[in-house]
C-alpha cells in the first residue's frame, strides 16, 4: 500500500467508528431520558404507562400512610388541581415531609397509583423543585390540607 | 471597620488586575518594553489585596460579625470555629471572592517565574489572567458582594447548611478551586502563543507544571466530593452524575487529555494545535462549570445563586473567553502551528487516540448535562438524564482508552512496529484475559460482565505499566543504578496509571459486589447481610453544639463472633431545623460496612439501612494515587533548571 492509500484506510476506519459510536451513544441518550410530568399531566392520561419517568408535586398534608410493620409508605402528591397517589418502599430522604415539593421517579401502575422507586427531597427546608414550582405556578393561594 | 477595609482592598485589586490588562496591551501595541513590565508588580500587588480582602471576610466570620448579611446568612454563633472559617466558603459570595483571590494566587507564582519567559509572551501570560480577574472581580463587586451589610442586623445568624458542616467539605472546594482556576494558566499560556505568534516545544515545557498541579489539585478536590457524598448523604453513593459533579469532572477530562498532549509537544514538538485547542478546552469547562454551579440554573447544594443577574454575568464571561479565545485560535492558530511527524504506529498516534477518546468522553457527558437545560430553556418540557446513560457511555468509552493506554506505555516515539509492539503485548494481555476469566467465574450476578472487563481492563493497564518499567531496566548492569537514573516523571506516569487500574477494580467491583438491605429495626433486632449480621443494640439522645442527635450502637457479627460496632446518627441542626444522616461506617480494603439511621417509625423503630460496600476504598484511592503520581511528576529534574527549556528549543531547532 502505498502511504497515502494507508491513510485514506486508517481516516475511514476512523470515520466508521466514529459514526457506529455516535450511533450508539445517541440511542443510549434516548433511551435514557426520563420526562417530567405534573399530576395534572398524568391524571388526564399524558404520562406513558411502559416506561419510567419523574413526577412532582407537593405532598398532600395527613396524606402520608405507613403499611404495619414494612417500610412501604402511600402518600399523595397533588399540584393543586390533580392529585395522584404514590407508594414507595424503603428508605424516605430526610427532608421528605408533609406539605413539601418532591420529586420522584417510577412507573405508573395500570391502577393510576404510582409506584416510585426513588424519591427525591433534596436540600433545605425552603427548597422547591423547579419542575414543581413550574406546575404549581398559577394557584398560589390555593391551600394545600384535607 | 474591617469589612469596609475589604470591601476597599476588592476594588483597589480591580484597578491593579486593569493595569495588568491594560499596560501589557498597550506595550505590545506601541513595542514599549517598559510598559510590558508593569503587569509583573501589578500582579503581585493584586494578590495582596484580595488576599487581604479574603482574611477581613473571615476575620467577619470568626468575630461573628452578623451585621454583614452574608455571614447572618451562613453562619451562628453555636457553629464551631473551624465550621465558621469554611462557612466563609459555605455559599455564593465568599466562594466567589475565594476563585478571584485564587487566581490571584496563580497569578502571583507565575509572576515569580515569568522571567524566564520571552518579556512580551510572559507579559501576555500575565494579561490575560489579568483580564480574568478584572471579569470575576467585577462579577463580586456589582452582583455578589458578601461585605454588603444587612438592615437590621440580626442577633445571631441563619447557620451555615448542616451538610456542609463536615472536616471532608473544609477543603473540598478550595481543593477544586485551586483545579479549576489552575487551567487558567495554560489557558493563557495558548493566548499568549497565539498572540505572540510562536509556539516552541519550550512553550510546552513552561506550561506543564503548571497544569499538572492544577490537574493535581481538581483530582483531589473530585476525589473529597466523591468520599464526603459517600458518608455525609447517608446513602453511601459516591458519584451520582450529578450535574454539579459532571462540571467538575469534564475540565478534568480535558486536564488529562491536556497534560498528556502537553507532554508529546514538549518532547517531539508536534500536537500543538491541539494542545492548544484542550487548553481553551479545559478552562473553558472550568469557566461553564463554574456558571453551571453559581448560575442558579442547577439547584443543589452547590447552586446558591438564584440571581438571574447573576447568571448573565458568569455567561458573557463564559461567551468572551471561549468565543474569543477560539476566534483567536482560527485567526492565528495555522500561522504558529506546525511541526513533526510521526508514523502510524507510534506512542504518538495513542496518545492521540486518548486524547481523542477523553475529549468524545467529555462531549457525552456535556450533552447529557446541558440538553436538560436546553430544553427546559426553549420551553420544550422538563426532562433529565439518568445514571444509565452515563455509565454505559462512559463505560464503553473507557475499554479503548484503556487498551490504547497500555500499548502507548511501551510503544516508541515516532515509529514503531506492529509485531515489536505484539511481542510485547502478548503476556500483558494473556494474563489480563485469565484475570478477568477469573472474576467472570467468581463474581455472580447481574454485574458479571461489567466486573469481568473492568478487571480485564484493569489488569492490562497494571501489566503494561510492569512491561513498560522492565523495558527500560533490560540490559543495564546495576538495577539499583538504572532504577534510580529513570526520571521521576516516569515513576509518576507509572504512579498515576497504577491509581488510574486501582481507580477501574474499585467502580467495577463495588458496583457488582456491594449488597445492601433496608429494613425496619427496632433496639433488640437483627438482620443479616452475606455473612454479616447486624444488630440494633441501644438507642440514645445527646446534645451536640448545634444540633440534637439519637444516636444507635450496632453491632456487627461474623461467625457467631463480634467483628466491629458502629454508631450512626440522625441530627436535627436546631436553627434551621434540617435533620441530617451521619452514617456508622467500618472502613475496610475489602469493604465498608455501612449503617445510616432513615426515620423514627413507630415505637422504637426505625427504618435503617445497612450495607456492605465492597472495595469501594480503592476508587478514592485510585484517585489519591492518580495525584500523587502528579505530584512525583512534578518533581521531575526536567522542569527544575531555568536554561533548559531555551536549550532544547535550540536542539529540536538543529536536529
Amino acid at each position: 500500500m502505498t502511504p497515502r492509500r494507508k491513510r485514506m484506510v486508517v481516516i475511514g476506519l476512523l470515520v466508521l467508528g466514529m459514526g457506529l459510536a455516535t450511533t450508539l451513544i445517541l440511542r443510549a441518550f434516548n433511551q435514557n431520558l426520563m420526562y417530567f410530568y405534573s399530576t395534572s399531566d398524568v391524571v388526564a392520561g399524558k404520562a406513558p404507562t411502559a416506561r419510567d419517568f419523574r413526577i412532582g408535586g407537593l405532598v398532600v398534608k395527613g396524606s402520608l400512610q405507613r403499611l404495619p410493620n414494612s417500610l412501604t409508605v402511600h402518600f399523595v402528591l397533588s399540584d393543586l388541581k390533580k392529585e395522584v397517589t404514590v407508594t414507595y418502599t424503603g428508605i424516605l430522604p430526610d427532608l421528605f415531609r408533609e406539605g413539601q415539593g418532591i420529586v420522584a421517579n417510577g412507573q405508573l401502575g395500570a391502577d393510576g397509583l404510582f409506584v416510585a422507586r426513588e424519591v427525591l427531597a433534596k436540600h433545605d427546608e425552603n427548597y422547591m423543585p423547579p419542575e414543581v414550582a413550574a406546575s404549581l405556578k398559577h394557584q398560589p393561594d390555593a391551600t394545600l390540607t384535607r | 471597620m474591617i469589612a469596609e477595609l475589604g470591601l476597599f482592598l476588592m476594588s483597589l485589586a480591580l484597578a491593579l488586575a486593569l493595569v495588568q490588562v491594560v499596560f501589557p496591551t498597550v506595550g505590545l501595541v506601541t513595542k514599549q518594553a517598559l510598559w510590558l513590565g508593569y503587569a509583573r508588580p501589578a500582579a503581585q500587588a493584586q494578590f495582596a489585596c484580595l488576599l487581604g480582602a479574603f482574611l477581613a471576610l473571615v476575620h467577619a466570620f470568626l468575630t461573628n460579625d452578623f451585621s454583614l448579611a452574608y455571614v447572618a446568612q451562613n453562619s451562628n454563633s453555636a457553629l464551631p470555629w473551624m465550621y465558621r472559617m469554611s462557612a466563609v466558603w459555605g455559599a455564593h459570595e465568599g466562594s466567589i471572592l475565594l476563585w478571584a483571590t485564587i487566581l490571584a494566587g496563580w497569578t502571583f507564582a507565575v509572576s515569580l517565574r515569568v522571567h524566564r519567559l520571552p518579556a512580551d509572551v510572559g507579559a501576555v501570560v500575565l494579561a490575560v489572567m489579568g483580564a480574568v480577574s478584572v471579569a470575576f472581580l467585577l462579577f463580586v463587586l456589582f452582583t455578589s458582594n458578601p461585605f454588603a451589610r444587612g438592615l437590621p442586623s440580626p442577633s445571631d445568624g441563619a447557620d451555615l447548611n448542616p451538610l456542609l458542616q463536615d472536616p471532608g467539605l473544609i477543603i473540598h472546594p478550595p481543593m477544586l478551586y485551586m483545579g479549576y482556576v489552575g487551567f487558567s494558566v495554560p489557558f493563557a499560556f495558548a493566548v499568549a502563543a497565539l498572540v505572540c505568534g510562536r509556539l516552541t516545544p519550550g512553550w510546552a515545557r513552561w506550561a506543564r507544571p503548571w497544569t499538572l498541579t492544577a490537574w493535581t489539585f481538581l483530582t483531589v478536590g473530585i476525589a473529597l466530593g466523591s468520599w464526603w457524598a459517600y458518608y455525609e448523604l447517608g446513602w453511601g453513593g459516591w458519584w451520582f452524575w450529578d450535574p454539579v459533579e459532571n462540571a467538575s469532572f469534564m475540565p478534568w477530562l480535558m486536564g488529562t487529555a491536556l497534560i498528556h498532549s502537553l507532554s508529546v509537544t514538549d518532547k517531539r514538538g508536534t500536537f500543538k494545535s491541539w494542545t492548544v485547542l484542550l487548553a481553551i478546552g479545559a478552562f473553558s469547562l472550568s469557566l461553564l462549570g463554574t456558571f453551571l454551579v453559581r448560575s442558579g440554573v442547577l439547584t443543589s447544594v452547590h447552586a446558591f445563586a438564584t440571581d438571574p443577574a447573576r447568571g448573565v454575568f458568569v455567561l458573557s464571561i463564559l461567551g468572551v473567553a471561549v468565543g474569543g479565545s477560539l476566534l483567536l485560535y482560527a485567526w492565528r492558530g495555522p500561522k504558529v502551528l506546525s511541526g513533526g511527524t510521526y508514523s502510524t504506529v507510534s506512542r504518538e498516534t495513542f496518545l492521540l487516540a486518548n486524547s481523542l477518546l477523553l475529549t468524545v468522553s467529555t462531549a457525552t457527558i456535556l450533552l447529557g448535562t446541558l440538553y436538560p437545560l436546553l430544553v427546559d430553556a426553549l420551553g420544550l418540557g422538563k426532562i433529565s438524564v439518568g445514571p444509565p446513560y452515563f455509565n454505559l457511555v462512559f463505560g464503553l468509552l473507557m475499554a479503548p482508552l484503556a487498551i490504547a493506554l497500555g500499548l502507548g506505555q511501551f510503544s516508541r516515539w515516532r515509529e514503531d512496529q506492529l509485531p515489536r509492539l505484539w511481542r510485547g503485548a502478548r503476556y500483558s494481555a494473556g494474563a489480563a484475559l485469565i484475570v478477568g476469566l477469573v472474576i467472570g467465574i467468581l463474581v455472580d450476578g447481574p454485574q458479571r460482565l461489567t466486573a469481568a472487563a473492568g478487571l480485564t481492563l484493569a489488569g492490562w493497564i497494571l501489566f503494561t505499566t510492569a512491561m513498560g518499567i522492565r523495558e527500560r531496566l533490560i540490559g543495564r548492569a546495576s538495577l539499583s543504578a538504572a532504577l534510580g537514573a529513570l526520571p521521576r516523571a516516569f515513576y509518576g506516569q507509572c504512579l498515576a496509571h497504577t491509581g488510574f487500574a486501582l481507580a477501574i477494580i474499585g467502580v467495577c467491583l463495588t458496583t457488582a459486589l456491594s449488597t445492601e438491605q433496608h429494613a425496619r429495626m427496632a433496639p433488640g433486632d437483627a438482620v443479616s447481610l452475606g455473612a454479616y449480621e447486624f444488630r440494633f443494640e441501644t438507642l440514645n439522645q445527646f446534645q451536640g453544639p448545634n444540633y440534637q442527635a439519637s444516636e444507635a450502637r450496632f453491632t456487627v457479627w461474623h461467625n457467631g463472633q463480634q467483628v466491629d460496632e458502629l454508631h450512626p446518627q440522625k441530627r436535627i441542626y436546631t436553627v434551621r431545623n434540617q435533620p441530617m444522616t451521619e452514617a456508622g461506617i467500618s472502613p475496610g480494603l475489602s469493604g465498608d460496612l455501612y449503617v445510616s439511621l432513615g426515620e423514627p417509625l413507630d415505637g422504637q423503630a426505625w427504618s435503617v439501612r445497612v450495607s456492605f460496600k465492597a472495595w469501594v476504598r480503592l476508587v478514592w484511592l485510585g484517585a489519591l494515587l492518580m495525584a500523587g503520581g502528579g505530584v512525583l511528576a512534578l518533581r521531575d529534574r526536567r522542569y527544575q533548571s531555568a536554561t533548559s527549556a531555551a536549550a532544547s528549543d535550540a536542539a529540536l531547532a538543529q536536529g
